[in-house]
């Protein structure tokens, strides 16, 4: 009997079509895009055969802007429009920047999250990285002259929902199907796992732009757990540069007052501190209003400079190995990603703390978009993706403002995602009809010192003695690690419910708005892109649905069966319409129609799994 | 088979507390390899909503599962014992005691060592009142006495928490 393994042949009928998948690393300095061709993972390069893209924008005026290493080039001269680091930016307010004066950008203080004034108007951080991704996108599309079935998306493991939320707006908006947002260190362990063939428990030390993760994460036989997981979500190479360049400036006795000259400190901080990782000295050399800055800098100096914020990535290193409840012997393998550690004292403080030389093999550069990549083939469905699973967890514990503005935890940090969980809440006032819900997500005990995600009203309770009513709030986080929130009065069965996006990320109406107004539609119009997306999503639900009948038609009736095949015919004779509403409607119509068929299908996955034979055998 | 299983059901294991951590962990990723959202990202909605709500349920069964105190409050709950900890406050005056001379331990403590030989107490206590929880449920199949075993341990779990924040304050 012919099966259905869902992530594997059978899936696509004609071997030849694959579908094109593609990971993007989405950095704080730079971002690249890799897809598996000719089942290896490769980082897809620009027409100049770079594969790293500056994470830079520079804003023109009339709508123009320049994107990479152009708006790189710019960005000591036009500092002010020419944006970059905007990762430390997304879904952030503007009190959680850090270093905000000395940036050289004209923050506006919107609430949720911070924007810029650039020549070309107010720009949000979503729509910058939206720019970031859709240079990428088209990339990919001219590399493989077609269009993309979809993307995983990286984020860093400490991203909170705020920051992910973000992410996704900004894949959106850029016109990227997203089928997943996963982890950089778990990334990158892909990348390492598949090619070392290792199992056992590991460490993934991400130290990047602008971001620094640790994740522990147990490899079993295809399938990548994440144990535990931690970090500084502010903490990166940037910070390492503006201590350099702190430090140049006070030994020169000079200040560096316009933006253009802390840009140009900046960056000649940086320089240094890139030669410093080969040599023993160098010297940190820019032009500065009408003098010029030229400081000699040591390895030695520029180590004892750095040492906290070594420190403050041990510190961490040991948290999450007390949340795993492993020891450090336990750990098999360090795996260092992110460019930052190329630093050697970095190199040298691991191997220090694990007692044995971290693994350096891949480029730490490119080894988070290699991984994403796999993943992404693997989702797509594509024949002889590799059958690997990860198990993700949320980074940050999630929970519920209750009296006296305390913290009531909900879902705790670490747990395996999806997840679901409820508590039960009442009234504490005769009478009471409402009730405020406050989603924060933190590990403190006050809601003042979590970061707060979303608040709803649950109104309409009908009234009653204190205590009478019972509220339970649900909490569902998905396996994007994207959090919803429902509140349910259970006597009146009075209802309100929220998807975590208000008070960061954007409404699926600002998305829709912000598409329309965008670059990604200059090319076509918006009806047709419509059609075109309709019709793809068409030809994948036929696919599914027929695969999946030649695996386990068997479970149906042959009313039930038939009852399928008119929806397929159905959808099959839209196809070919001008309208996409019709298409949509069809396809919706086959969704709803197969529900219990998924169910059933499921049903006999568990049994397989319970019988404990492989696939292959049943 | 169906999302109203019980957890054992569910992993196929006998429903005791004694239990095997390492099949339960092959048992979960092999579960988890059938009903992730992951291997339907390729198709439609119907299917992604249904893995959802199966990897949500196997993933809750699995936290339940491993944990023996959640396992134990569990079982009492499936045998007509429900734990109620909010509703069931009333303990036996030599554990409030003892719990109070804990707490008070703590409050003095004012070095790492301190802390750590309390830690180490406290564990141990653990250790000895699970092994009394999995003889009352495993033995005497006695889920109301369990039920009371559970609320204490409930508490002692608590303090561990509290004393683990301390060790971290401390700089451990």
């Amino acid at each position: 009997m012919a099966l259905l393994q869902i992530s594997e042949p059978g899936g696509t009928p004609d071997p030849h079509q694959r579908r094109i998948a593609v990971g993007i690393d989405l950095g704080t300095t730079h971002s690249l895009v890799a897809a598996v061709r000719n089942s290896v993972a490769e980082c897809l390069p620009d027409v100049s055969g770079r594969v790293i893209l500056p994470s830079a924008v520079r804003y023109l005026a009339e709508g123009r802007r320049q994107i990479g290493f152009e708006a790189l080039s710019e960005a000591a001269i036009d500092p002010r429009n020419t944006i970059t680091s905007v990762k430390r930016f997304m879904g952030r307010g503007l009190s959680d920047v850090k270093d905000r004066a000395k940036l050289p950008y004209d923050f506006i203080d919107t609430p949720g999250m911070v924007q810029i004034q650039t020549v070309d108007g107010v720009k949000s951080p979503v729509q910058v990285s939206a720019e970031i991704l859709a240079t990428l996108r088209f990339r990919a599309e001219d590399s493989f002259d077609d269009e993309l079935f979809g993307a995983v998306v990286t984020v860093p493991a400490y991203f909170d929902d705020a920051q992910r939320q973000a992410t996704k707006d900004a894949a959106q908006l850029a016109g990227l199907n997203v089928l997943r947002l996963i982890n950089e260190p778990t990334a990158a362990a892909i990348a390492y796992g598949l090619e070392n063939g290792s199992e056992g428990l590991y460490a993934i030390y991400d130290l990047g732009g602008g971001t620094f993760d640790i994740s522990l994460l147990r490899l079993t036989a295809g399938v990548f757990e994440v144990v535990a997981t931690g970090g500084d979500s502010a903490l990166g190479g940037d910070d390492f540069d503006h201590l350099l360049a702190d430090w140049a400036l006070s030994r020169a006795g000079l200040k560096a007052e316009s933006a253009q000259d802390k840009r140009a400190v900046l960056v000649a901080a940086r320089a240094a501190k890139e030669k410093l990782s080969s040599t023993d000295h160098a010297t940190l050399a820019c032009p500065l209003g009408a003098t010029e800055l030229s400081v000699r800098v040591t390895r030695d100096q520029f180590e004892t400079l750095s040492h906290d914020l070594i420190t403050r990535t041990m510190t961490a290193l040991r948290k999450v190995l007390r949340d795993a409840k492993a020891d450090k012997s336990d750990v098999q393998g360090v795996v260092m990603v992110g460019g930052s550690t190329r630093m050697p004292m970095v190199q040298a403080a691991v191997a220090d703390f694990f007692g044995k030389p971290p693994l350096t093999n891949l480029n730490p550069d490119e080894v988070v978009a290699l991984g994403a990549a796999i993943q992404a083939n693997a989702l797509a469905g594509n024949a002889g993706a590799d059958d690997l699973l990860l198990l993700d967890v949320i980074p940050l514990s999630l929970g519920l403002e209750t009296m006296g503005g305390l913290v009531e935890r909900i879902i705790p940090r670490n747990s395996t995602i999806p997840t679901a969980r409820g508590q039960d809440f009442t009234t504490f006032k005769d009478g009471q009809t409402a009730l405020a819900v406050h989603v924060v997500q933190g590990e403190r005990e006050l809601v003042s010192d979590c970061r707060s995600l979303a608040r709803f009203e649950l109104r309409g309770i009908p009234p009653m003695v204190a205590g009478a009513a019972r509220i339970r709030v649900s909490f569902q986080v998905d396996a994007d690690g994207l959090l919803a929130v429902s509140a349910r009065e259970e006597v009146s069965g009075v209802e309100a419910a929220i998807t975590v996006k208000p008070s960061y990320g954007l409404s699926d109406e600002e998305v829709a708005r912000m598409l329309t107004e965008s670059f990604t539609t200059a090319e076509g119009d918006m009806r047709l892109r419509s059609l075109r997306e309709s019709g793809v999503e068409a030809e994948r639900m036929l696919l599914a649905t027929r695969s999946a009948l030649d695996a386990d038609g068997d479970l149906l009736s042959v009313e039930e069966n038939a009852s399928i095949q008119a929806l397929l015919l159905a959808l099959e004779a839209t196809r070919e319409g001008e309208d996409h509403h019709v298409i949509d409607a069809a396809v919706e119509a086959l969704a709803k129609g197969t529900e219990a068929f998924a169910a059933e299908r499921m049903n006999r996955g568990i049994r397989r799994a319970l019988s404990g034979r492989r696939v292959e055998d049943v | 088979m169906n999302l109203n299983s019980t957890d054992f059901e569910l992993f196929d294991t006998p429903a005791a507390m004694a239990f095997d951590r390492s099949a339960l962990d092959t048992r979960w990723r092999a579960l988890q390899s059938e009903v992730h959202p992951d291997k339907f990202a390729a198709e439609g909605a119907a299917a992604q909503r249904v893995a959802m709500q199966w990897a949500v349920r196997v993933n809750e069964a699995y936290q339940r599962l491993k944990d023996p105190l959640k396992r134990a409050a569990y079982l009492c709950e499936l045998n007509g014992a429900p734990i109620h900890a909010e509703n069931n406050t009333a303990m036996p005056s030599a554990f409030l005691i003892q719990q109070m001379e804990w707490r008070e331990s703590l409050d003095e403590a004012r070095e790492l060592l301190a802390v750590e030989s309390l830690a180490l107490e406290v564990g141990a206590h653990r250790k000895t009142a699970l092994a009394g929880l999995q003889f009352t449920i495993d033995d005497q199949h006695d889920f109301v006495a369990a039920a009371q075993q559970v609320r204490a341990l409930m508490f002692v779990e608590r303090f561990e928490a509290d004393v683990d924040q301390r060790l971290e304050a401390l700089g451990k």
